[in-house]
């Protein structure tokens, strides 16, 4: 995690870091916002890294 | 954690737990797991595996660095073995790390923690834990998977024999007030005929048998995912409640009792239980520190109308931990949370923002000789371990152009980038191959330190000499050094031809045109003002609202009207927002940022006006309609005053009439839905039909409601809503389309005959009323898809970009989705699918301009013969024709290209080239390919 200039705002926080909060966080750059994603476990992904193909298209997940 | 403040400015104090691994050291070789002694069970795959404390959980795990788990670390615990700190090359492992705290300033907050597992009283109950032929789904999932537990065959975890007979049951830990759970998952319909479809392909004679109560397949295209299933893949789905499982001599031995009461039971080699999704463990931990209200089952308390919103103002929610749900609808409550975080903090936007700069770019002459430096890299022993580096690197030595060459442990690694730089400088060198891993993984970071030396981005070239070579050539190392020679051998010859390309970027029209004048529309026309944007909001017919209109209220008695009235208040009041009534869009010129459109309006006896607008995005919301269905349940549909629709029913119940409520009613679901006129299921129906069937009961709690259906789908909290029917003497029949309902009517008489699979016998029905859950349909797709050049599926409803990762987006650059245009959904999901939208389409708008990857297509306009075969093949649109000089000739719309190629591939006079892959440098790539030159 980069540090954010030091400007108090402009910034959100989004806990969790799996398919739900990384695609918050990746909207909220893209609208002009600081992202803090935070997630308890090593990694990002959540559940969805966990699984193989994805129904009912049986796309690959990762 | 904690968390204080206000919405604009909280503040966030975070523990950070350490991972005793430096990120930017580590490479992610999995060298030190190897020397690791201790032995670890794998969480990642479902404790089927073990792994070792230092470890990733998976190699595509971002960030991609490894950590030590401190509860079972042998020099974390007792201060011994550290094996692994010699053993890392890149000296990444760092025992010294402590936790840290950290404190952020924040403007809002988004909630995302997922879900949670079910409690255990809901798996042992079918003996979970007594038998190791007893998994979960989520374990199952994990058998499935190439990086599972049997690298993707689906064993026996008792004695490894594949099963010839699998079993799933449904609802573990959902509809189940034993576990607390009242209410449905809305999954693990989804996922058990997903995982029972793959293990078919897995092993075409395994055996599966699904059994369930109703089989919750309402989304879109859902339907016909599980009739695949049925017809295609011969999975067998068995409508009964499963009683229990016990051990059987080597196998399981499953009891279950049909609809009619009768007990069977069948032998299974293994039962995988299709556990449902929990509130998240830290939900009440969360609601703490936050002050956020749960709801009765701990997961965040929201409303119908502002869904994603918390009781606490600037904390917002979204995915899972809102509702269980799937994962499109996770994504998009995402993009909705992020856009609706954006409009409350909107004066801070781009504050926080930290813009990276770079050195000028070198002005490079065409004619400029090459000066090409080539990276031969190791990746530790990821390469070098199989490829003789060092002889690769000899060989390049004196090819035509190459000025500098050399061996890199690590060439991603931190320093290695600074070397990089250095001989860049130093040797002037203007064109540079990288010999080492996928550009899939690391062009992106090579890119970007060629920018930092001055250089443009596009003189590089990624040869994959790991993924490719050594990691599939493991065993020949002399045959993978062979190979790596010639991948080299032919990158320099592209390089040698590799030009800059320059990025580009198109200005955006900063304003929107929403087509549909429904909620949808309305929320998105909203929203973009909110984030402080124009929108040009058009309706077809002369008044807002859509198909919300024909409701009265919702599942929870809350009145739609009111909440109608406020949302077409705010619109009409608002200055961002024009509003066109009894218009419609006639015509649609330009791509992404810079659209002009044709709005035709005709007023009542006037003649019709047009004008014009420019905006720089799209969003289609054009809704839908109540089906009036021809046939339904295979008969033609008898006019009569006693058959009536669900919407009619329920604005009379919500009259003032004194027998509003009728004495005895039947309702028919899928009433021309699901096989009749319409194929698919309208996944609002049902939950209308239990809110109706609710409403009598409440004004005349004697009357008498049947509602004959197919599966009940009242999915999510719904459920509470279907139990309390039932309580309150609401009589659910299901019938099968073997053996469906029978009607007859005059204007006076209504006559039902249907089965009783309770009793087991033909009953006939006089009801005052018959109720049909018509479905939807969306209104006319067919005209706006031409003008958009946008697809519509097979129901005529709009086709997103994708439908798990991209729902609200078009193929079609700068067009977005919303609404009952994309699918039937009730209200709560239309408004955060229009939130959703309004953020995706706001992103252009903010960044003021259109970023073009420089690799877009080209056309050589003396060569194209102006066939327009390009056109008509281009997946986004991006090719117009125009006139040159009287000729037609093919022109790359920038801003839309997405680079795939299938234009230059089918162009006959090669007049279309891909920036980065031009027909010079592919040909001199495969003419080096033949020309092995000596060591």
């Amino acid at each position: 995690m980069a540090s954010a200039k030091q400007t108090k705002s402009g910034t959100v926080m989004v806990v969790g870091g799996g398919v739900a909060g990384v695609q918050a966080a990746l909207d909220l750059t893209e609208l002009g916002y600081y992202v803090y994603l935070v997630e308890k476990s090593p990694a990002i992904g959540g559940a969805m890294a966990q699984l193989d193909k994805t129904f009912p298209t049986n796309d690959c997940s990762l | 954690m904690s968390l204080s403040g206000k919405p604009g400015a909280f503040k966030a104090e975070l523990n950070l737990r350490p991972r005793y691994i430096d990120p930017d050291r580590c490479t992610a070789c999995g060298l030190c797991t190897t020397y690791c002694p201790k032995h670890l069970v794998d969480t990642y795959n479902e404790g089927l595996s073990v792994t070792r404390p230092i470890h990733i959980d998976y190699p595509q795990a971002v960030p991609a660095t490894y950590y030590i788990d401190p509860a079972t670390c042998l020099s974390l615990l007792h201060d011994t073995c550290q094996i692994c700190v010699p053993v890392c090359r890149s000296n990444a492992i760092d025992f010294t790390q402590k936790s840290k705290k950290r404190t952020l300033e924040v403007g809002a907050v988004i909630l995302s923690p997922g879900f949670g597992r079910v409690p255990d009283e809901a798996l042992t109950q079918y003996n979970y834990g007594n038998h190791p032929d007893i998994v979960t789904s989520i374990e199952f999932e994990r058998l499935l998977n190439p990086s599972g537990p049997f690298e993707g065959e689906v064993r026996c975890l008792s004695d490894r024999r594949h099963p010839r007979k699998i079993a799933f049951i449904q609802c573990v830990g959902s509809r189940d007030l034993g576990c607390d759970n009242g209410y449905c998952s809305s999954v693990c319909c989804m996922y058990a005929i997903k995982e029972a479809m793959v293990a078919k392909e897995h092993d075409p004679d395994c055996e599966i048998t699904i059994y369930y109560m109703d089989m919750r397949t309402q989304g879109k295209d859902f339907d016909a995912a599980r009739v695949r299933a049925e017809e295609h893949y011969g999975i067998k789905f068995v409508r009964a409640k499963v009683a229990d499982v016990m051990p059987w001599g080597k196998n399981l031995k499953l009891t279950y009792s049909t609809l009619s009461g009768e007990h069977h039971f069948e032998a299974y080699d293994m039962v995988v239980l299709s556990v449902g999704l929990d509130a998240p463990a830290s939900a009440k931990q969360l609601a703490e520190i936050t002050g956020i209200e749960l709801n009765k089952y701990d997961f965040c308390k929201t409303t119908t109308f502002d869904p994603l919103a918390s009781s606490q103002k600037g904390i917002f929610v979204a995915g899972a931990f809102q509702g269980p749900k799937d994962i499109p609808e996770s994504v998009t409550q995402s993009s909705a949370a992020a856009g609706i975080a954006s409009s409350l903090i909107k004066a801070q936007r781009g504050k926080g923002v930290v813009v990276k700069s770079y050195p000028v770019e070198k002005e490079m002459a065409a004619d400029e000789e090459p000066r090409i430096g080539v990276f031969v890299c190791h990746c530790g022993i990821n390469i070098g371990g199989v490829v003789d580096v060092p002889r690769v690197d000899k060989y390049i030595e004196g090819m035509e152009g190459v000025v500098f060459h050399a061996e890199s442990l690590y060439s991603c690694s931190q320093d290695a980038q600074e070397v990089i730089k250095n001989k860049i400088k130093e040797h002037n060198l203007n064109r540079v191959v990288i010999a080492a891993c996928s550009p899939r993984t690391h062009e992106p970071l090579f890119q970007e330190t060629l920018k930092d030396a001055g250089l443009n981005r596009s003189l590089f070239e990624m040869v994959n000499i790991r993924d490719q070579c050594s990691w599939v050539h493991a065993n020949e190392p002399a045959e993978a050094t062979r190979k790596s020679m010639d991948l080299i051998r032919m990158g320099i010859a592209k390089a040698r031809h590799i030009q800059p390309l320059q990025e580009q970027t198109v200005p955006v029209t900063r304003k929107a045109l929403v087509i549909g004048g429904g909620v949808a529309g309305m929320i998105a026309a909203l929203n973009l003002a909110e984030q402080g944007y124009h929108a040009s909001l058009v309706e077809k017919t002369d008044s807002l609202g859509g198909h919300l209109k024909n409701q009265r209220y919702t599942l929870n008695g809350d009145k739609t009207a009111d909440y109608l009235k406020k949302i077409v208040d705010q619109v009409t009041k608002h200055k961002l927002i024009d509003v066109s009534l009894s218009s419609s869009i006639v015509a649609v010129n330009g791509f992404v940022g810079n659209f002009s459109s044709v709005i035709q309006s005709t007023g009542k006896g006037k003649s019709a006006v047009e004008q014009t607008i420019d905006h720089g995005i799209i969003v289609v919301a054009t809704g839908g309609q109540d089906h009036a269905p021809e046939t339904v349940l295979g008969q033609a549909l008898p006019k009569s005053p006693l058959i009536i629709t669900q919407t009619d029913l329920e604005i009379r119940l919500d009259g003032k009439t004194k027998n509003r409520a009728p004495k005895a009613v039947v309702m028919i679901q899928c009433a021309g839905s699901r096989g009749d006129d319409l194929a698919y299921c309208s996944k609002t129906c049902c939950t209308q039909a239990v809110k109706n069937a609710l409403k009598i009961k409440e004004i005349d709690p004697e009357s008498q409601v049947i509602v004959l259906y197919r599966d009940l789908r009242t999915y999510g909290y719904a459920e509470d809503s279907y139990r309390e029917a039932r309580e309150k003497g609401v009589i659910f029949i299901p019938y099968s389309m073997d053996d469906k309902p029978v009607f007859k009517a005059t204007a006076k008489k209504v006559e039902i005959s249907f089965n009783d699979p309770i009793l087991q016998e033909k009953v006939t029905m006089e009801p005052e009323l018959m109720v049909l859950s018509v479905g939807i349909v969306p209104q006319d797709t067919e005209e706006l898809s031409k003008i958009l050049k946008i697809p519509v599926n097979a129901d005529r409803f709009y086709l997103e970009a994708h439908v798990k990762l991209r729902p609200v987006e078009m193929p079609v650059a700068g067009v977005f989705l919303c609404g009952l245009a994309h699918s039937p959904k009730p209200l709560e999901e239309i408004i955060v699918q229009a939130q959703a939208a309004a953020a995706k389409a706001a992103i252009p708008l903010v960044r003021g301009e259109v970023n073009v990857e420089p690799i877009v297509s080209h056309v050589d306009q003396e060569t194209c013969i102006g066939c327009s075969l390009c056109t008509s093949l281009c997946p986004y649109q991006a090719i117009q024709m125009v006139k040159v000089d009287n000729k037609r000739k093919a022109e790359t719309i920038m801003a839309s290209c997405k680079a795939c190629g299938i234009c230059a591939a089918h162009c006959p006079t090669f007049a279309i080239s891909m920036g980065g892959f031009t027909n010079e440098q592919i040909t001199s790539q495969i003419e080096a390919f033949g020309q092995a030159g000596e060591e």
